[in-house]
């Protein structure tokens, strides 16, 4: 069988069912965000495979800011991350309970 | 066997009984090999069951980059393939190693991960997957024979700096604004 779009998003979406599967599950903050950018890249994966299929450019444009986007938002999440370390000394989801009721 | 896995695992419903025929075109062996390799060690990175260790999830997170930008050598876009090698390989892990490394996770213990949490997450997670699949079996997509446009660096380029400058102005102020709160974020003495 020849591989064609749907191959291709098929891989997308089981690669965002991945990200999601350990967003839902990890406690590690840092873990939770590399899943995070698992996610990030299933849609760009999706975005680039119609592109390329529906030879259409823009889609490629629209990745190419969204991995400029992500680099940025990669850098202010570790920040983040480790301004919460210093006061918390804890990357663990489950210890950061101030906001609960 | 790798191509067997991609096809098991990526395509469930595409695995044909022509499974073991040997008229493939290179680039579709390529594609099973990639996808194969993209999501076994995505896997990897979500659930380790060797190890625990955040560094870890950050190598396989660095071979799943790598191996999806060999998907996107096969679309054809062959810039995006260059900078998803260069901004996320490159830049995006090597930062998270550095916090890793900054933030001595030494002490991390296995805990237990919540009966309840993991069967949300599995129900959620093949709700999401089942829902994909149907919109991906039910829709209509052209029966294009192969990827036709050329995603190089001259066809992109003339594309940004035309029709697209402006969103890629805003991008580097963008940028700029993650640096200046990044570097304000991790001073010593944060209110």
């Amino acid at each position: 069988m020849h591989v064609g779009l749907e191959h291709y998003l098929a891989v997308s979406a089981l690669l965002f069912a991945l990200g999601l599967f350990g967003v839902l599950v990890r406690r590690n903050l840092l873990v939770i965000y590399m899943s995070l950018e698992l996610m990030l890249n299933a849609a760009n994966l999706a975005l680039v495979s119609f592109s390329s299929y529906k030879n259409n450019p823009d889609g490629q444009v629209l990745v190419f800011f969204i991995i400029s986007v992500a680099a940025a938002e990669v850098a202010v999440g570790l920040a983040l991350i480790v301004a919460l370390y210093r006061k918390r000394k804890t990357t663990h989801v489950e210890d950061l309970t101030t906001m609960k009721l | 066997m790798e191509e067997e896995g991609g096809r098991g695992r990526g395509a469930g419903k595409f695995s044909g009984q022509n499974l073991k025929q040997r008229n493939m075109p290179p680039t579709d062996i390529l594609f099973y090999v990639f996808a194969a390799l993209t999501l076994l060690c995505g896997v990897l990175v979500v659930a380790n069951p060797f190890s625990r260790n955040p560094v870890t999830s950050a190598m396989f997170l660095v071979l799943t980059v790598a191996s999806m930008a060999g998907l996107f050598v096969l679309l054809r876009a062959f810039f995006l393939a260059a900078i998803q090698i260069l901004v996320y390989a490159g830049a995006v892990i090597v930062l998270f190693l550095f916090v890793i490394m900054l933030l001595d996770l030494r002490a991390e213990e296995r805990r237990k991960v919540k009966r309840f949490g993991l069967v949300g997450a599995l129900l959620s997670v093949g709700a999401i997957t089942a829902i994909f699949f149907k919109c991906l079996s039910s829709s209509a997509l052209g029966a294009d024979p192969s990827p036709t446009m050329e995603g190089g660096t001259i066809a992109l380029g003339k594309l940004l700096f035309t029709r697209y400058l402006l969103p890629f102005e805003i991008v580097s102020v963008l940028l700029l604004v993650a640096m200046v709160g990044v570097v304000l974020l991790s001073k010593k003495d944060l209110k």
